[in-house]
C-alpha cells in the first residue's frame, strides 16, 4: 500500500537506526518500514533456526477500561473476552455487521476492567473510530499507539537471549500470556506472543527507549545468531506458518468462517456484531473457502494471480511467495468449497499460463515441540 | 563495477555486443534492488524478442521483476544453468548469469544505450529518488 500522495511518510522510533544499518527501506501502509537487513532469505532462516528482530512499532494500540469494558470488548470483538485471566491474551477481531473483520487484533487482559489491543497499523484509526463508534456501553477508548513502540524477538532460542536482559527469567510466561517485565533495563510489557510460527516475544515499551532496547538485544543475541529482520521476512514466515494477513486473507467482504477463523468466531458466548451472518454461514456454508497451495509447477504464485478450478476462474491468491525454509513454492487463496479438498490438483494463472498447484492442508509449516 | 564493453538499459539490462550476436544480462544495480533471486524465467532459443518489450521475469523471494530486451532479434542460446541456480544472478550479474543471446535485428538499435559511465550517472540519480 502507497500513502496518499503529498503525506510525509510515518516513522518508527527505530528509523535512524534502521538507516544507519543500511536496511532497504519501504513504504508500508504510509510507513517508512525496513523491508529487509541481510535478505529476506537469511533473516527468513535465521528466524527458523536462531532468532530474529523485527521493529513492529507501527502496530496500533488500543486500550479500553472501565467497569463496561469486558461488555463492550463481548459486543465488539469475536473471541470470547471473558474466558481470558489477568496477563492472559487471546486472537481474535474487530466485527462488522457482515459477519468480516474490521481488523485482527490481539487481546491482553490486564485486569477485568483493563484491556490492551494490538491491532494492525493501516486499520489503526479506523478500528478506533468503530470500536468508539460501538461504544453505547460507557467504556473508555483510547488510542495510545502514540505511547508505545513494539520489538518481536522471534525464533527458538529468543528465549535464552531475553533471559540475558530479564531481571526474572522470562521462561515460565505461557504462550499468549503477558506480564510488566523489566527488558535492558526498560519498563516493557512482555508477551509470549508472535507471528511467525516460531517460540518468541513481543515487547511494548516507551518510544523514547527504542534504540537502547533494540541494541540491547541485538548485542544480547549475537552470539545465538540474532540478526535483524524486516518486513520481507516477517511476511514469509507468518505465510509459511499459515497466519492470515489483514488486506489479503482478510477484509470487509470475507467472513470469519470463510477465513477459516471459526475458532476466533464464539457463537456461544452471546450476541455480538456479526454473529447472526456467522450462525447463518454455520448452518447453511459457506460460498468460498481458504485453502493452501503449492506449487507444481516451477514458477512462484503472486498475490492477485487468478486461481482456476474445474477449467474455471474461481478466485484469487491472496499471498503467494517462494517460501524461503519450506523450499517451495506456496500460497494462500479463496476458492469455492468443491476446489477445496487436500490433494486435489487446482491452477494458478502465472503471466498467461495455466500452471498446476495442489491443494495442501494449513498450516504449511508447524515448529518442532 | 559496470564494465565499459558492455551497453545499459533505463530498465536496468546490460547488452555485450560481438559482432552481431549480443549477450543480455540484468545489472548489479537491479540485483541488488530485487534481493534473493529465485526463480529466473526465459524464452527459448528460435524465440523473437522485441527492443523495450519484455521477453522474461526474474524473481526473488519479494518480487517479479521483468526483463526488457535492449534490442530486437531472434534468441540463439540461453542460459539453462538459471534454471537450477538462479541466485547466480545475485552473486555473477554481470558474468555467468548471462540471460541469453541474441542474433541483433538491427544494429542501429544500440546506439540508444547507455554507455557504463552514462549509467552510473543514471543509477546515481535513481538512487536519489
Amino acid at each position: 500500500m502507497i500513502a496518499p500522495a503529498g503525506e510525509a511518510l510515518k516513522r518508527t522510533a527505530l528509523n535512524a537506526t534502521h538507516r544507519a544499518s543500511g536496511a532497504k527501506m519501504v513504504d508500508y501502509c504510509g510507513w517508512d518500514m525496513p523491508v529487509e537487513y541481510s535478505g529476506i532469505t537469511h533473516e527468513h532462516l535465521a528466524v527458523r533456526t536462531a532468532a530474529g528482530l523485527f521493529d513492529v512499532s507501527h502496530m496500533g494500540e488500543i486500550e479500553v477500561r472501565g467497569p463496561q469494558a469486558l461488555a463492550l470488548l463481548q459486543h465488539v470483538t469475536s473471541n470470547d473476552v471473558s474466558r481470558l485471566q489477568d496477563g492472559q491474551a487471546q486472537y481474535s477481531a474487530i466485527m462488522l455487521p457482515s459477519g468480516s473483520a474490521i481488523d485482527d487484533c490481539v487481546v491482553h487482559r490486564f485486569t477485568p476492567d483493563h484491556y490492551f489491543l494490538c491491532v494492525n497499523a493501516a486499520n489503526t484509526d479506523k478500528d478506533f473510530e468503530w470500536i468508539i463508534q460501538c461504544n453505547s456501553f460507557g467504556a473508555e477508548v483510547r488510542n495510545v499507539s502514540g505511547e508505545y513502540s513494539q520489538i518481536a524477538l522471534q525464533g527458538p532460542r529468543a528465549l535464552e537471549i531475553l533471559a540475558k536482559v530479564t531481571e526474572r527469567y522470562p521462561g515460565d510466561l505461557k504462550y499468549y500470556w503477558f506480564r510488566r517485565a523489566r527488558c535492558g533495563g526498560v519498563e516493557s510489557i512482555l508477551a509470549r506472543t508472535g507471528y511467525t510460527g516460531e517460540d518468541g516475544f513481543e515487547l511494548y515499551f516507551p518510544p523514547a527507549s527504542s534504540a537502547h532496547l533494540w541494541n540491547t538485544l541485538l548485542d544480547a543475541g549475537r552470539a545465538e545468531g540474532l540478526i535483524p529482520a524486516g518486513l520481507g521476512a516477517r511476511n514469509t514466515l507468518r505465510l509459511e506458518a499459515g497466519f492470515a494477513l489483514y488486506g489479503h486473507e482478510l477484509d470487509a467482504e470475507t467472513t470469519l468462517l470463510e477465513a477459516n477463523l471459526g475458532w476466533i468466531a464464539k457463537l456461544e458466548k452471546g450476541d455480538f456484531v456479526g454473529r447472526d451472518v456467522l450462525l447463518r454461514q454455520r448452518a447453511q456454508g459457506t460460498a468460498k473457502k481458504l485453502i493452501g497451495f503449492e506449487m507444481i509447477d516451477r514458477a512462484p504464485a503472486r498475490d492477485g494471480y487468478p486461481v482456476w478450478v474445474n477449467r474455471k476462474k474461481a478466485g484469487k491468491v491472496t499471498s503467494g511467495s517462494p517460501a524461503p525454509y519450506l523450499k517451495k513454492n506456496i500460497g494462500m487463496a479463496y476458492v469455492p468449497p468443491d476446489g477445496a479438498d487436500v490433494g486435489r490438483e487446482i491452477q494458478i494463472e502465472i503471466r498467461g499460463r495455466l500452471a498446476p498447484a495442489r491443494v495442501v492442508s494449513l498450516p504449511f509449516y508447524k515448529r518442532p515441540k | 563495477m559496470y564494465p565499459p564493453e558492455f551497453l545499459y538499459t533505463k530498465d536496468h539490462e546490460w547488452i555485450r555486443v560481438d559482432e552481431s550476436v549480443g549477450t543480455i544480462g540484468i545489472t548489479d544495480y537491479a540485483q541488488k534492488e530485487l534481493g534473493d533471486v529465485v526463480f529466473v524465467e526465459l524464452p527459448k532459443p528460435g524465440d523473437h524478442v522485441t527492443a523495450s518489450e519484455s521477453f522474461g521475469t526474474v524473481e526473488s523471494v519479494k518480487a517479479v521483476s521483468e526483463i526488457y530486451s535492449p534490442v530486437s532479434g531472434e534468441v540463439t542460446a540461453v542460459n539453462t544453468k538459471l534454471q537450477n541456480n538462479p541466485e547466480m544472478v545475485n552473486t555473477d550479474p554481470h558474468g555467468e548469469a548471462w540471460l541469453v543471446r541474441v542474433q541483433l535485428a538491427d544494429r542501429r538499435e544500440i546506439d540508444k544505450l547507455m554507455r557504463a559511465d552514462e549509467y552510473e550517472v543514471y543509477i546515481q540519480q535513481e538512487k536519489a529518488h
